[in-house]
């Protein structure tokens, strides 16, 4: 009997212990790589982090956009404990990384690989020798390290520059070896600090594309952080807006970029997305026109003003705007004038029931 | 010239060129460690300690601000104590390492505070500790610098030899005083001048040479 009694209890014990262990399971599997609550950090009076949270799942692409001095790098370098917050809470893989000293950090940031800027690249190693360098730190016999040195600048595009040093690189290639490196030694997330912000454009492209590659290939969790809204809608899935230290903003590209909600959102889409240039609405309010500007993401964005031209059964004049396609949606963005005599409500009404942001602008107290 | 005058010109070369590279090479390696230390311990520094700092600091500038002719007359009873004598070639050689040590340090200091602080970030990111930032960091990226300026201690230490007659080291500096100023022998002054260019030359040659191998930036 009480050999029984004991088997059950172990019984019950071993279920209790896979009950755990699979709860731990699910949880690991559900926990973000990267948690922030409440991060503040001060440099004397004035906030770089005010209260930051925010969370990153594991395989998105999280890109933090803001101006010089929002906050941003503070933040970046809060992750991998380069920067020590004043308070909140910083969690890595479900590790609260906060109260770790230094040497207990060493290990934790071989985790986390990082880019930069500046590439930061030893002048005075080879390329491979730069590759290899995380490796070396980790305790990689040497046949190992040029093993996966290959492997990593192959997967960049630059085996042939192996022995080469740094300066004989231009930027472009500069970045792949950073890339390489950073992501050597297998890291669970990929940071990048202005990866793009020295490139030129065309190189840009070709970096995100690597990244964006990086991303789908190895289910590598990547934040990034920039100033360029192109940089965001080039590689990320989600978009976070920091503005004094603050998230403004947080949610998935092509949302963000088809309704920014923040002022500093607006201003920082300024560049990339259309707007109607002041000549044109200055001439246009002079003529006593009324503009519409038309907002619309989904695939009716294609189709949306000649279905308007139809249900008014007069032609509309697009007067800027176009088409933007973003992380596979279509976002529109149109600003238009109407033939005269056409109804002004009746054309709202239609865009509105269709599904679209409408705003006038310009002379409309005739319509209304 | 005479074949008696050569003898002694080359006899003094020999002791400059062994005054030069004993003291300098004592100051490379006592001096790059203090070097390392004063940027490892400076402010922003991977091993910040401004107290530390300071100590050294003061230090390095209290023994560069005594001439060296003092110095070498202060420090008899210490060149006795190490070499056992206070005369002589290699009794020079202990006042000259302890000048050259903290000129060198701070020549070292500059090199390495000049590294970029990126590539410091760069191998913290990575997981490394301190002494993997000094050894695949601070070192490897300074050498150009580290190299260059020991040749500038080297021909330094070449000037500063020159007083070390006055403790009966030898040397060119010493020929020169003795023979070509004291005895008006002009040729002799010429031929140690001659001498001291070749010398210099040479060694700043070779600096340059090295510094330009190992400069990968």
């Amino acid at each position: 009997m009480t050999i029984t009694a004991s088997a059950t209890a172990k019984d019950v014990l071993a279920d209790a212990d896979r009950r755990e262990t699979s709860d731990i399971g699910q949880r690991a599997a559900e926990a973000p790589v990267v948690r922030l609550d409440g991060v503040f950090r001060h440099f004397g009076e004035t906030a770089a982090l005010d209260g930051i949270s925010l969370s990153v799942r594991k395989g998105e692409v999280l890109g933090i956009i803001g101006r010089s001095g929002a906050g941003k790098s503070t933040l970046i370098r809060c992750l991998n404990g380069l920067e020590r917050p004043d308070r909140g809470t910083i969690e890595i893989e479900g590790r609260d990384i906060t109260g770790l000293s230094e040497a207990e950090l060493q290990p934790l940031r071989r985790r986390i690989g990082m880019i930069f800027q500046h590439f930061n690249l030893l002048s005075a190693k080879t390329v491979a020798e730069n590759v290899m360098l995380p490796l070396k730190i980790e305790g990689m016999p040497r046949a190992e390290r040029r093993k996966r040195a290959a492997e990593l600048l192959d997967l960049v595009g630059l085996s042939t520059k192996a022995d080469a040093y740094p300066s004989a690189l231009s930027g472009g290639q500069k970045q792949r070896v950073g890339i390489a490196r950073a992501l050597a030694a297998r890291p669970a997330l990929l940071l990048s600090d202005e990866a793009t912000s020295a490139l030129d454009p065309e190189t840009t492209a070709s970096i995100l594309a690597l990244l964006k590659d990086i991303n789908t290939r190895l289910g590598l969790t990547i934040l990034l952080i920039t100033h360029e809204m192109e940089v965001v809608r080039g590689v990320a899935d989600r978009v976070a807006v920091i503005d004094a230290g603050k998230i403004v903003e947080d949610g998935p590209v092509w949302s963000v970029f088809s309704d920014p909600k923040a002022a500093t959102t607006k201003s920082l889409l300024g560049a990339i997305r259309p707007s109607l240039p002041p000549a044109i609405g200055t001439a246009l309010a002079a003529s006593g026109e009324t503009v519409l500007s038309v907002d619309l993401v989904g695939p009716e964005a294609a189709t949306l003003l000649p279905a308007l031209s139809i249900e008014l059964g007069a032609p509309i004049r697009l007067v800027h705007g176009g088409i933007d396609h973003i992380q596979g949606q279509s976002v529109g963005r149109f600003f238009i004038t109407l033939a005269p005599g056409a109804s002004l409500p009746q054309a709202i009404a239609f865009l509105t029931r269709h599904g679209a942001h409408v705003e006038t602008t310009g002379h409309v107290a005739d319509h209304v | 010239m005479s074949p008696i005058m050569f003898d002694l010109l080359m006899r003094s070369l020999w002791e400059t060129v062994l005054m030069t590279l004993a003291s300098g090479i004592i100051s490379l390696v006592a001096g790059l460690p203090l070097g390392l230390a004063l940027v490892m311990t400076g402010k922003g520094g991977i091993s910040e300690n401004l107290w530390v700092n300071r100590v050294l600091g003061t230090v390095v500038n209290g023994f560069r601000s005594v001439p060296f002719i003092i110095l070498l007359v202060a420090l008899i009873p210490v060149t006795r104590f190490i070499v056992g004598s206070s005369i002589g070639t290699w009794a020079a050689i202990v006042p000259l390492s302890i000048a050259a040590t903290p000129y060198y340090a701070r020549i070292a200091e500059v090199s390495l505070r000049e590294v970029d602080r990126g590539l410091i970030e760069a191998v913290r990111s990575m997981g490394g500790n301190r002494w993997t930032i000094v050894r695949e960091v601070l070192l490897p990226e300074a050498l150009p610098g580290i190299v260059a300026g020991f040749t500038v201690t080297l021909v330094t230490l070449i000037g500063a030899s020159a007083m070390a007659g006055a403790i009966g080291a030898g040397g060119l500096g010493d020929l020169a005083i003795r023979y070509g100023y004291q005895r008006f022998e002009t040729t002799v002054m010429v031929a140690v001048v001659v001498v001291l260019i070749v010398l210099v030359c040479a060694i700043q040659w070779l600096g340059d040479r090295l510094v330009d191998r190992l400069d990968h930036r």
